[in-house]
């Protein structure tokens, strides 16, 4: 153990020497105010790997363009942002303009980072120079032509991205604007729960109304009744936030990943901040469509199978048992138009994320081999039009395309 | 030649729930804990899914849960003067394997052991006199007390959420509960499950017979619970796949559901699955155990370090470690010295099946630990003066659910195939039901665990001989105790019943239970025990060695109750005594 500790001192007391010559004094304070953003902007989901070392890249992101890999952000010089300055980061992250003067892809969220103040940047730039560099070669751009060229990115800009720090509304209380700064901002909530156009934006008209990126549907987080989170309270969103879990729902997926990487470390006005803003979000307005009526023959199938299948863990009502099997009645998830998460955990299953508070990481199983299309079909569309659900019914053709998407 | 790893605090040898408790105890102490489990990582998320773990074949019939009697197995004789022969089977009982342990396949029947079962020996004698107390029998006192166990009880209750109810909180009778239970400080964490109709058509006759029937306590939930870790169980669903299974509804109670879901968070805790402890090493005094060697699947040997080594494997394991690291003198019958494999004890399965025409049980429908049972015949609840024996057996009803490959009820003298063995399967499966009677086994002179002679396993140790017969006290015992079952099963008006007291000699083929107990004994006195109080080893202090190996004899219960509560016991002895003072905690 005291080998350990001496190497790593030794090695913080090189880069730190490294950050001193490049970018001046950096302050204790300074520091862990950057790493603290860097756990808020949940760098780590697209900048470490489950096994690699933090922030030295590798993370492979499917966009229905092709595969981008996250890039190696560590101090390293050759090949991760060792030689860049404060004014390069600054670049990438308000302008989406890397060192050298490439465009980046969207699919680093500086659509949502150009909201960053400069002083939160100037933190986050502070941390990054001192963690551990690690020589990792990345190769991020693995698109097919012609995706990859990265001039096609000036247009993808200009149709996409508004550039610009966020701005206070004086009109609204502080804390709204703390959540309001951290949702559109660093912690980019829009770049899996708004809905994307054709060239792979955010369709800013339908912000957090609902997206689907590699193949899971990021549900309507806005405070619409029936799709949104209206109906959780505030402390309903920090506890789920804060622990992976509420009475409602628990994180599975990319979720999970967030909450264990990002959001139980928020601080608690951070996270109250974050539900006092969602939950000022108007939805999309559009009224509940009527639930497809219980004799519907499809209706008649599903009720069956949800008996056999599901109603021993999500009971016969679905209500579901709390920090354990999510609620499905009365669920955004349930209740949205796309019912991509629902198909796909039915065919391949999950696992929940599991926090120091909510320890359970409870499953769900696959059904792939032994529900059919149509039987997966039936039993949501009987899901989404029990317990006072009501959403489009899930066709066997959808399951089917899932099931083969799955499979590659 | 084993390859050195680095030193860590704590060694612990198998991860069912003794394992589990006491890495998860140490770790919240801040020692660095390192396990060891002979079989593979097991969890709910990817071993027992939903969809594929109700299923007979691969669980009962394979035994998927089980040690390989290939990796290991015991040999087998009745008396010193057989020779033993290896089981190639699993038959009589069944060592479990992986994370959980034979925790994962348990029933879930949670007793506590009463008070006087923790001073048997001294009990007896003041009730009936020594001279009362059978030649034959080897009755000892634990060395502990009620005062000193029941915390212990109690915390095994929070974390798996026991279902239940009271029959004597705080010395106060409750109606409905078991009244014979030594006094609780709490209430069962959750409510008693519903039950069955069996069992409640046996819980009226008892009732109007004059018993007090009440729900046998259970490790399955019935209701949602997060336990004492903030691990969170949902509520039992009656689906008939426990006794073998892996629990898929987070339902029942194992280390795998309730503990390591915290512990496997814990920087401070590594564990180490397929890895199979070869002996525990010593220093040149011999007095001080300075970690273990072990195995890993390649056939490479790694000696671990450790201040302190925790045995916590099951009772076989436990106590063949001891033999083979030379830890205690081997026990001999002759010359009656010696403590390791002294006192080893079984348990007698006995019971009465029923044979209705007009009703309808839907035995499907079950649980491990669903049911209700009556205590007026077991232990020393009752007054054995001049009966000619002692003991007696938790008497109940706990439908486990009828599963169809070994649930083919039919009356005595059915044909065991054909076109009448379908007819009687058909006439039959509904409408019949059970009565079981657990009941206590007494240790003798000449049962008892040592090293086998001639039989070795794969890696060349010998494997485990095991000598045990049941003793007379304990078959009379059992068809008294049956008698009283049949007395209430008559009274149900069934067409027919079955009496099926244990009788002759035991043998390897039939299940009974898992319950196999004694050899590294826990006592006051080093020359009939191999640990103290608190599960410390006599001759080397920094081993503790915990599990159902430290009963001096069986009482009529199930033991893993008690083994939870030894476990909390032997990690409350490490962090609040033996980390002060390293060292025997208890003077001979």
């Amino acid at each position: 153990m005291k080998t350990l500790v001496a190497l790593l001192a030794g090695v913080a007391g090189l880069v730190v020497s490294l950050a001193h010559a490049q970018s001046g004094d950096a302050s204790f304070e300074q520091v862990e105010r950057g790493r603290y953003l860097a756990v808020l902007g949940d760098c780590a989901a697209c900048h470490t790997t489950a096994t690699g070392k933090p922030l030295a890249g590798g993370v492979v992101l499917k966009t229905p363009f092709g595969d981008l890999v996250g890039a190696n952000i560590t101090p390293d010089p050759d090949t991760g942002i060792g030689r860049w300055t404060l004014d390069d980061f600054q670049g990438a992250m308000s302008q989406g303009i890397s060192r050298g003067g490439y465009h980046l892809y969207g699919a680093m969220p500086f659509t949502a980072y150009t909201k960053v103040t400069k002083e939160d940047n100037a933190a986050l730039w502070a941390y990054l120079r001192t963690i551990e560099p690690v020589n990792n070669p990345v190769v991020p751009n693995q698109l097919p032509f012609p995706f990859n060229i990265r001039l096609s990115l000036v247009g993808w800009n200009f149709l996409n991205f508004t550039k610009g720090e966020f701005q206070p509304d004086p009109a609204k209380s502080v804390e709204w604007n703390r959540g309001a700064y951290i949702v559109q901002g660093l912690g980019h909530c829009g770049s899996c729960h708004t809905p994307k156009s054709l060239t792979g934006g955010d369709k800013n008209g339908q912000f957090l109304q609902g997206g689907t990126l590699d193949n899971w549907y990021a549900p309507d987080i806005t405070a619409d009744a029936h799709k949104g989170i209206g109906s959780w309270s505030s402390d309903d969103i920090v506890q789920y936030l804060k622990t992976g879990a509420n009475r409602f729902d628990i994180a599975s997926g990319p979720m999970a990943e967030m909450v264990e990487k990002s959001s139980q470390y928020w601080t608690d006005p951070d996270l109250k901040a974050v539900a006092t803003y969602l939950l000022s979000v108007g939805g999309g307005g559009t009224s509940a469509p009527a639930p497809i009526a219980a004799d519907d023959k499809g209706m008649a199938a599903g009720k069956a199978i949800y008996a056999d299948r599901c109603a021993a863990c999500h009971i016969g009502s679905g209500e579901g048992v709390p920090n354990l099997f999510p609620k499905l009645a009365s669920a955004p998830l349930v209740n949205n138009d796309d019912a991509t998460t629902l198909i796909r955990v039915v065919l391949a299953g999950g696992v929940a994320g599991a926090t120091n508070a909510v320890p359970t990481a409870p499953a769900m199983p696959s059904y792939a081999w032994n529900l059919s299309d149509e039987d997966v079909a039936n039993v949501l569309t009987y899901v989404r039009n029990s317990w006072g659900n009501s959403a489009p019914r899930v066709s066997p053709t959808d399951v089917a395309t899932l099931r083969k998407q799955l499979q590659q | 030649m084993a390859t050195k790893l680095p030193a860590t605090d704590v060694v612990v040898i198998g991860l069912g729930w003794a394992g589990s408790i006491i890495a998860n105890e140490l770790t919240d102490e801040g020692l660095d804990v390192v396990a060891l489990e002979r079989g593979p990582w097991r969890d709910t998320a990817a071993d027992f899914n939903l969809a594929s773990a109700p299923d007979e074949l691969r669980y009962v019939q394979r035994q998927e849960l089980m040690l390989r009697t290939a990796q290991n197995t015991i040999t087998a004789r009745n008396n010193p003067s057989q020779t033993a022969l290896p089981m190639r089977s699993w038959g009589s009982f069944h060592p479990g394997n992986g994370t959980g342990g034979a925790g994962n396949h348990w029933a879930g029947i949670t007793f506590r052991f009463q008070p006087s079962e923790f001073r048997l020996r001294s009990h007896l004698t003041e009730r009936y006199g020594a001279a009362a107390i059978p030649q034959e029998l080897v009755l000892q006192d634990w060395g502990t007390d009620w005062t000193e166990m029941e915390p212990f009880y109690d915390a095994f209750d929070k974390i798996t959420g026991l279902s239940g109810k009271a029959g004597n909180l705080k010395g106060e009778i409750q109606q409905g509960g078991n009244p014979f239970e030594g006094p609780r400080s709490n209430e069962y964490p959750t409510r008693p499950l519903r039950q069955p109709y069996g069992p409640t058509l046996f819980a009226e006759t008892a009732r109007n017979m004059g018993y007090k029937p009440f729900p046998v306590p259970s490790a399955l939930v019935s209701e949602p619970y997060t336990n004492s870790l903030g691990v969170t169980m949902g509520p039992c669903t009656f689906c008939g796949f426990c006794t073998n299974y892996g629990c898929a509804n987070y339902s029942k109670a194992s280390a795998i559901t309730t503990i390591l879901p915290v512990l496997v968070r814990k920087s401070n805790f590594t564990a180490r699955t397929n890895s199979e402890v070869l002996r525990i090493t010593r220093d040149a005094s011999g007095k001080r155990a300075t970690g273990v060697v072990f195995v890993d699947t390649s056939g490479q040997e790694w000696e671990q370090p450790a201040e302190l080594v925790v045995v916590t494997a099951f009772t076989f394991e436990n106590v063949r470690l001891m033999l083979l690291s030379g830890i205690g003198t081997p026990y001999d019958p002759r010359t009656n010295t010696g403590t390791t494999g002294r006192n080893y004890a079984y348990q007698t399965a006995n019971g009465v099946q029923l044979f209705f025409d007009d009703k309808n049980f839907n035995p499907f429908i079950g649980g491990g630990a669903v049911g209700m049972g009556i205590d007026e015949f077991n232990n020393d609840n009752f007054d054995h003066s001049g009966l000619g024996f002692f003991g007696g057996g938790s008497i109940r009803v706990t439908p486990i659910g009828a599963a169809p490959i070994n649930n083919r009820p039919v009356p005595p003298g059915t044909p065991s195939w054909g076109s009448e063995w379908k007819r009687q399967t058909v006439k039959n499966y509904l409408s019949n039901m059970s009565i079981g009677c657990e009941a206590s086994s007494y240790t003798t002179r000449n049962n008892y665990l040592s090293l086998d002679p001639t039989y070795n396993d794969h890696l060349g140790r010998p494997l485990l001989r095991l000598t045990f017969d049941f003793p007379e006290n304990d078959l009379k015992m059992a068809q008294y105790c049956t008698d009283k079952v049949g007395e209430i099963a008559k009274a149900m008006g069934p067409r027919q019943i079955v009496k099926s007291p244990s009788k002759g000699h035991w043998n390897t083929v039939p299940y009974q239970s898992s319950h196999v107990v004694g050899g590294f004994v826990m006592g006051a006195d080093p020359k009939t025990s191999s640990v103290n109080k608190y599960l410390q080893s006599w001759d080397v202090p920094n081993v503790f060695v915990v599990g159902a190996s430290a009963f001096p004899q069986n009482p009529g219960y199930n033991p893993t109750g008690t083994v939870g509560a030894l476990s909390f016991k032997a990690a409350n002895a490490i962090r609040t005594l033996y980390l002060k003072s390293p060292g025997a905690l208890v003077q001979a």
